[in-house]
């Protein structure tokens, strides 16, 4: 569907490269300057791989994709990540 | 492998010679996308051809529909793993909208309204093997599958058969697209299975 | 706040289907026990994956519909027609079944989100009442007097998932209540006509304009809620959604 999805669907993906929930974060879009959590993010999941669009411009912060032995991370459209300690 | 769920069959799978490796049948025409849905009104839209020179030949919705057209059936092959065949089509061969443009340029970056971007081979555009295309099943291409115009090079994966797209850089070197640059295969042909990178 | 399952990679862990409870005619309870689990919070759910014999393998998220109890989670399953997977979570697991799973998954969209949490209005449209369920049984088990107020819009009171439990609460807790939303068919005796939820029932609804917002259900439910809620000019950041997507539910 081209109908979005919140962060959280990114979650799970991201919980095999990252050891903290980032989904917490708060992200800064590198092309608007927009900070939002990461769990605000409109998600597309359908395409060959996952996709995470800024919810002020639509850019896209984050770019998942995997295949059967590796894990490709793009995150460049992310200027900066704050994430909460527990 | 992982752990076997009991009972559990999963879509129907056929092992149909017609279908490249790994593929399964579907009948519906499933909707993917790495962003929203693009909105480009016919008045709005322009396609550019940009050569490795520099220049640039442009369509208007208007200019493009002139040029000569062809209907065609032909099977579809997404990388996630669905095959839909026999889709009727129609649009302008890539043959007839570069025909009169010259250029030395091997590769091609496909652009989409949106920022898609996906790159192949001038070759593999060409001899009758791609098309603009705009109408689908004897309709105007629905937007959610490319519409107004999308490219339709059907013996690649269906990722490099851009929706909403607006040009064509032709180009010396070859740079990966959107999917590409992020662990998808640089040529994509099913029958080879080339989903990934170092397949 | 329990700093409860967000560090760590995750592993996929092997559960076991130990009940299933019918909770309507198409939505069905699956309670399962997961060695190693970690504990959970409201509103996060799991990845499910599922491997048929040949090696085909798929996956899908839930909702966890209960509090965090020890190593024993529940997931309510709504049982899409033409779906892959919810049919089979729905009609044929059957207890002693095992399943992997990932999780818990996602750690904004949990109540509480701070520890010092506000009236807080829950908006649930159809199988989204999952999660928001997570977050009520959480609150009735820490014995939270923060106030909540549950919109659920169902299509008919048939199709209604933990209706009694609902009614057990607002009977109870003066600080839990609970309105319905029927868009398809009401309740004979209703004064209100089927129809989707509208401006009236958002702006009744509400605490302040600052409180604490949680919207779940299908992609035009939750755009619906988050539009009425800007009429209303609720405050955007205290606005928490989760989209279930265009058929109201992974399938």
């Amino acid at each position: 569907m081209t109908t979005s999805l919140d962060g959280s669907a990114l979650a799970g993906p991201l919980s095999e490269v990252f050891a903290v929930d980032i989904t917490r974060g708060i992200g800064r879009c590198a092309n608007c300057g927009d900070s939002n959590p990461i769990g605000r993010v409109d998600v597309y999941l359908d395409a060959p791989g996952s996709v995470g669009r800024c919810p002020s411009c639509e850019h896209v912060l984050i770019r998942l994709t995997r295949s059967p032995d590796r894990l490709w991370l793009d995150m460049q459209g992310l200027i900066s990540l704050e994430l909460p300690i527990p | 492998m992982p752990l076997v769920t009991p009972g559990f069959k999963g879509r129907g799978r056929s092992s149909d010679p017609k279908l490249p490796p790994g593929q399964y049948l579907v009948t519906d025409f499933p909707v993917l996308s790495a962003g929203p849905t693009q909105r480009v009104d016919t008045p709005d839209w322009e396609f550019q051809v940009k050569t490795e020179t520099g220049k640039v030949t442009s369509w208007t919705w208007e200019s493009f529909r002139a040029l000569p057209a062809e209907r065609f059936t032909t099977d579809l092959h997404c990388v996630t793993k669905w095959s839909k065949l026999g889709t009727h089509w129609e649009g302008v061969s890539l043959d007839n909208l570069l025909a009169g443009i010259e250029t030395a340029a091997e590769f091609v970056l496909v652009r989409s309204y949106g920022g898609y971007t996906t790159n192949l081979p001038l070759a593999d555009l060409l001899g009758g093997k791609a098309w603009i295309a705009y109408r689908y099943d004897d309709k105007d291409l629905p937007r959610e599958h490319g519409g107004p115009a999308r490219l339709l090079v059907p013996h690649l994966y269906l990722w490099k058969s851009a929706k909403w797209v607006r040009g064509l850089d032709l180009r010396t070197d070859d740079q990966p697209g959107f999917w590409e640059s992020l662990g998808y295969h640089n040529y994509g042909d099913p029958w080879q299975e080339q989903r990934y990178w170092g397949d | 706040m329990a700093g409860t399952a967000v560090l760590g990679g995750l592993r996929w862990l092997v559960a076991t289907v130990t009940e299933l409870r019918d909770e309507t005619t198409t939505a069905r309870t699956i309670v399962l026990d997961v060695p190693g689990w970690p504990g959970h919070q409201a509103g996060q759910h799991v990845d499910l994956r599922l491997t048929a014999e040949d090696g085909y393998s798929t996956e899908r998220s839930y909702s966890i519909a209960s509090a965090s109890h020890g190593e024993h989670i529940e997931l309510t399953v709504q049982v899409v027609p033409d779906g892959e997977v919810s049919p089979y979570l729905g009609r044929v697991l059957a207890v002693g079944y095992q399943i992997e799973l990932r999780g818990p998954v996602g750690g904004w969209f949990v109540w509480p989100a701070t520890s010092s949490p506000n009236p807080t209005v829950l908006y649930a449209g159809g199988s989204g009442i999952v999660p928001l369920m997570a977050m009520v049984r959480a609150r009735a088990l820490l014995g939270s007097a923060v106030p909540f107020r549950l919109v659920y819009s169902a299509r008919r009171p048939e199709d209604v998932i933990y209706g009694d439990e609902l009614a057990g609460y607002a009977a109870t807790d003066p600080g839990f209540t609970v309105s319905y939303v029927y868009t398809r068919e009401g309740p004979a005796d209703s004064s209100r006509r089927p129809g989707r939820i509208d401006e009236p029932t958002v702006s009744h609804a509400e605490f302040g304009r600052d409180s604490d917002v949680f919207v779940c259900g299908p992609n035009p439910f939750v755009e619906t809620v988050t539009r009425l809620l800007g009429k209303a000019k609720h405050d955007p950041r205290r606005i928490r959604t989760e989209r279930f997507g265009s058929q109201g539910g992974t399938s």
